[in-house]
């Protein structure tokens, strides 16, 4: 026990507490990822792996729209946007025919689109990592780190971001739509609701949250063709282990394995922190695999 | 596709088309095995490596339609098994003197067969959408591991060996040349899909079956789903990890981006091409799609990203073509 | 099996159907027709395809063969959420109510569409609270936490949300305490008196034979007998045979 307490003790408080901001802000990101993730699959049964390309499209769009007119906010709300569409009209033309098939069709399909997107970008943008710069330059002394406001803001953007959609889906019309459609959706067909377009919606709304969190991460990090891949990964763990279609799950998870990620790093290399987030994985898998945060397995 | 009992009125018809339908595959098999093995005699040296490698991929496809084709499970892992066939036969090859071919395929079975149990005990609990997912964070963490311990693996750079002597012993020994290394690689190939197409037709073949059609009854018929599934996986595993081995001992390194899991959605996209469930159609889609990107590379240039198009076709394949290029011939091959 | 002699042109006609559920031969040509504010039932013994019958016209089920119309124009084939806009409601047997939202929620679903006012939402919420007090009282609650009988008023009041020409009864009664039942027949006399017609599909002969006035009757998927309500009681050897256990 005393070694355990020294061992703690000789991690400096600031370092701990700098990891902490860390964890909670690459977490926020990770949970507006994982919320559209999670609220595709919830409502439409559909593993989207073409996530992770959603997210880079919305990057690069970001940058285009940046480089036109200058401005970050208008760059990111046109990349969700225009995602939003793009989401639309892929699940028209390519999952719409595949509603009522066995759900293998749909995870193969999004395998597709993933691949196409994911050339596509290639091929478009090269190998070149682009930068959008961030909104907001300034920083704050966070004991002896210069520390970027803009960290602090994309957490708050995000959590607004789910927070807002939370509000839509529990009051509004189309909140009431897509919830009983989750629940019975030949029920809501029997009741004129129009599922089809409900499940359009969805789409669109899950891939203008995964474009959003290209764009408002890649200040941080810069935007390349495989920034989906590492995200994506990451998302679907914090999916699993959130539950499935849970939404408040996704983003309690995806906050725990950041925080758990980012005090790894103190220890270990970042690349292989990675591995954190894979034991929370098959821990969850072996005890509770209806998802880390679910009261009880239904 | 249900195992439906033969009634009696059709019986006497079915004798004799069982006599001509048997018939007609074996000859279609040695009419094949003829082509695939004077092949190497008429083409050139880039065309040899080629229908080599689409082979060793057709094996791994094969290997992964034993899980998506028979048993159901959509498995996205097989870059694992690959992968640690590839680094076990490395493993052998680098550390024995003379490398010793047998040894090789003897590690890189072993690696295999580890991965495969380690993702066969968490996976077969879980139904198909998460199994899918979690073959492909464990294909992962695989990767992972391997890209970061470069004492042993090699990190970034993986390995690079030397190819070993086609050694039998006390008969052959010579170093392999395109030809021979073909040779080797169409018996192992023709022999693997002999087993496993005498696996899939056997009492064990029916039960993954008819976990495929319907899971719960299967279940409550009696049978131990979830251990004909981990011996699904296994078996699945091991013939992916030899594949590994045989892409190893052709290519001579052994690289960390076999294991990322794009090496199994390739896969997935031979199985679904080529016609899930047939065992041969995999290998047929490997064979497509390499040779769609090949030409799509020579006629419009390298530059040209070949994997849109072949993207599209391939999701055009899942909407209008489900059954792949030989679906329409699963039945018949399966009998 | 000639139809009905109906010198009104019936809101409903199912026309020589013939539905599939995989490779089970459900349907063999059913045909019948239900004039407008008509209340008809139908009888059978359990699996003989009545439900099914009513899947096919919501356009649940799409059948292979055969045509369902609506007002004389040909309806097979639509998805079910237009078949709902154009004033089919269906009443599903087990209820199926949203379990996880409330009341007014279910509600909603019918009551949230283009044409609907505020006042005219108002008075839609007026009338069915009226009917079923019980649901006023939960409005906030849960779907899931009404019992039987008040999941089963909630199920019909939310497709009366729809403003429906004709409402699909699935067995409404079954489950259901005596009590209840009687106030399920309650509702038929009610919305019947509003012009709306039902197709009734039930177990319980004496109540069905009371509430409509006409009945098609059943087996192994196709219609065997239809007549007058007040032509046959349960003792006519036709129950019996159809219907008798």
């Amino acid at each position: 026990m005393g070694t355990i307490v020294q061992f703690f003790q000789a991690i400096p408080i600031d370092l701990l507490i700098i990891q902490t901001v860390n964890g909670i802000v690459t977490g926020m990101i990770l949970a507006l990822v994982a919320s559209g993730l999670t609220l595709i699959f919830g409502i439409m049964d559909v593993v989207n792996f073409a996530h992770g390309e959603l997210f880079m499209l919305g990057a690069y769009l970001g940058f285009v729209v940046f480089a036109a007119t200058g401005s970050f906010w208008v760059a990111l709300i046109a990349a969700a946007l225009i995602v939003a569409l793009l989401g639309a009209a892929l699940q028209i033309v390519t999952l719409r025919p595949l509603i009522g098939r066995d759900p293998l069709n749909t995870i193969l399909a999004t395998f597709g689109i993933s691949l196409v997107l994911q050339n596509y970008a290639l091929w478009q943008f090269g190998p070149v990592v682009r930068k959008i710069p961030a909104p907001i330059e300034a920083q704050f002394t966070l004991f002896y780190l210069q520390y970027p406001w803009y960290r602090l803001l994309i957490a708050l953007i995000s959590a607004a971001i789910i927070g807002g959609f939370w509000l839509f889906l529990k009051h509004g019309k189309f909140g009431v739509w897509i919830r009983a459609t989750a629940q019975d959706r030949v029920m809501a067909q029997a009741m004129g609701i129009p599922v089809p377009w409900v499940y359009t919606g969805v789409f669109a709304i899950g891939a203008a949250m995964a474009a959003a969190s290209g764009v408002l991460f890649a200040p941080m990090a810069g935007v390349s063709h495989t920034m989906g891949l590492d995200w994506v990964l990451k998302a679907f763990i914090v999916v699993v282990v959130g539950g499935m279609g849970n939404l408040v799950g996704s983003v309690a998870a995806a906050i725990f394995i950041s925080l758990l990620e980012a005090y790894a790093t103190i220890f270990v290399d970042p690349s292989q922190a990675v591995i954190v987030s894979f034991v929370v994985l098959i821990l969850t898998l072996l005890f509770r695999p209806t998802g880390l945060f679910v009261p009880t397995p239904k | 596709m249900t195992i439906a009992p033969i009634d009696k009125p059709s019986a006497m018809s079915l004798g004799r088309s069982r006599l001509s339908h048997t018939t007609v595959f074996w000859l279609v098999f040695c009419v094949v095995l003829v082509v695939l093995i004077a092949a190497p005699l008429v083409l050139t040296e880039f065309w040899r490596r080629f229908l080599t490698e689409v082979l060793i991929w057709g094996l791994l496809a094969m290997s992964s339609d034993l899980l998506i084709g028979y048993t159901g499970m959509i498995s996205f892992g097989h870059s694992a098994f690959f992968g640690l066939g590839m680094y076990g036969a490395a493993g052998a090859l680098i550390t024995t003197h003379p490398p010793n071919l047998w040894l090789a395929i003897l590690y890189g079975l072993a690696g295999a067969a580890g991965a495969a149990l380690f993702v066969a005990f968490f996976s077969t609990r879980l139904r198909d959408i998460y199994f899918a997912i979690t073959t492909l964070i464990f294909s992962q963490i695989f990767y992972v591991i391997i890209f970061t311990w470069t004492p042993v693996t090699g990190g970034e750079n993986g390995l690079i060996f030397t190819r070993p002597h086609l050694s039998i012993p006390f008969l052959y020994d010579a170093r392999f040349t395109s030809t021979t290394m073909h040779w080797f690689v169409l018996a192992v190939v023709t022999a693997s899909y002999l087993m496993l197409r005498r696996i899939t037709q056997s009492p064990f073949g029916m039960v993954l079956q008819s976990i495929r059609e319907n899971e719960p009854r299967t279940r409550a018929i009696g049978y131990p789903v979830e251990r004909y599934k981990i011996v699904a996986v296994m078996l699945s595993g091991l013939f992916a990890g030899l594949a590994g081995v045989l892409y190893a001992i052709q290519n001579q390194f052994a690289a960390p981006d076999f294991v990322y899991f794009i090496t199994s959605g390739d896969t997935v996209i031979y199985n679904v091409m080529g016609g899930i469930g047939t065992l041969v159609g995999p290998i047929l889609g490997a064979g497509f799609f390499h040779l769609l990107r090949e030409l799509l590379a020579r006629f419009l240039g390298d530059q040209f990203p070949y994997l849109i198009p072949l993207g599209v076709i391939f999701i055009v394949m899942i909407i209008f073509l489900p059954q792949g290029l030989l679906g329409f011939a699963r039945r018949w091959l399966n009998r | 099996m000639s139809a009905a002699a109906a010198t009104i042109a019936p809101l409903v006609t199912v026309d020589a159907v013939h539905t599939y559920y995989g490779k089970s031969h459900i349907l063999h040509g059913v045909s019948i027709d239900i004039g407008p504010g008509e209340v008809v039932g139908l009888l059978g013994r359990n699996g003989v395809g009545k439900s099914t019958t009513l899947k096919t016209i919501m356009g649940l089920v799409q059948p292979s063969e055969g045509t369902v119309r609506l007002n004389g124009e040909a309806i097979t084939g639509l998805p079910p959420h237009k078949l709902a806009r154009r004033g089919i409601g269906y009443v599903p047997e087990d209820r199926r109510i949203f379990r996880f939202l409330t009341v007014m929620e279910n509600l909603r679903t019918g009551l949230d569409r283009s044409g609907v006012d505020d006042a005219k939402r108002q008075m839609l919420l007026d009338k069915v609270f009226q009917f079923f007090p019980v649901l006023a009282e939960r409005r906030t609650q849960p779907g899931g936490t009404l019992s039987g009988g008040e999941q089963q008023m909630l199920a019909i009041a939310r497709a009366m949300m729809l403003e429906p020409k004709i409402v699909l009864l699935d067995e409404p009664t079954e489950g259901l305490m005596p009590r209840m039942v009687s106030q399920i027949r309650n509702i038929i006399e009610v919305l019947h008196k509003e012009g709306v017609a039902i197709l009734l599909v039930e177990q319980n002969v004496p109540l069905t034979l009371e509430a409509s006035q006409r009945v098609y009757i059943m087996e192994k998927g196709s219609v065997r007998h239809q007549c007058a309500a007040s032509e046959i009681d349960i003792h006519h050897p036709i129950v019996k045979q159809y219907l008798g256990v």
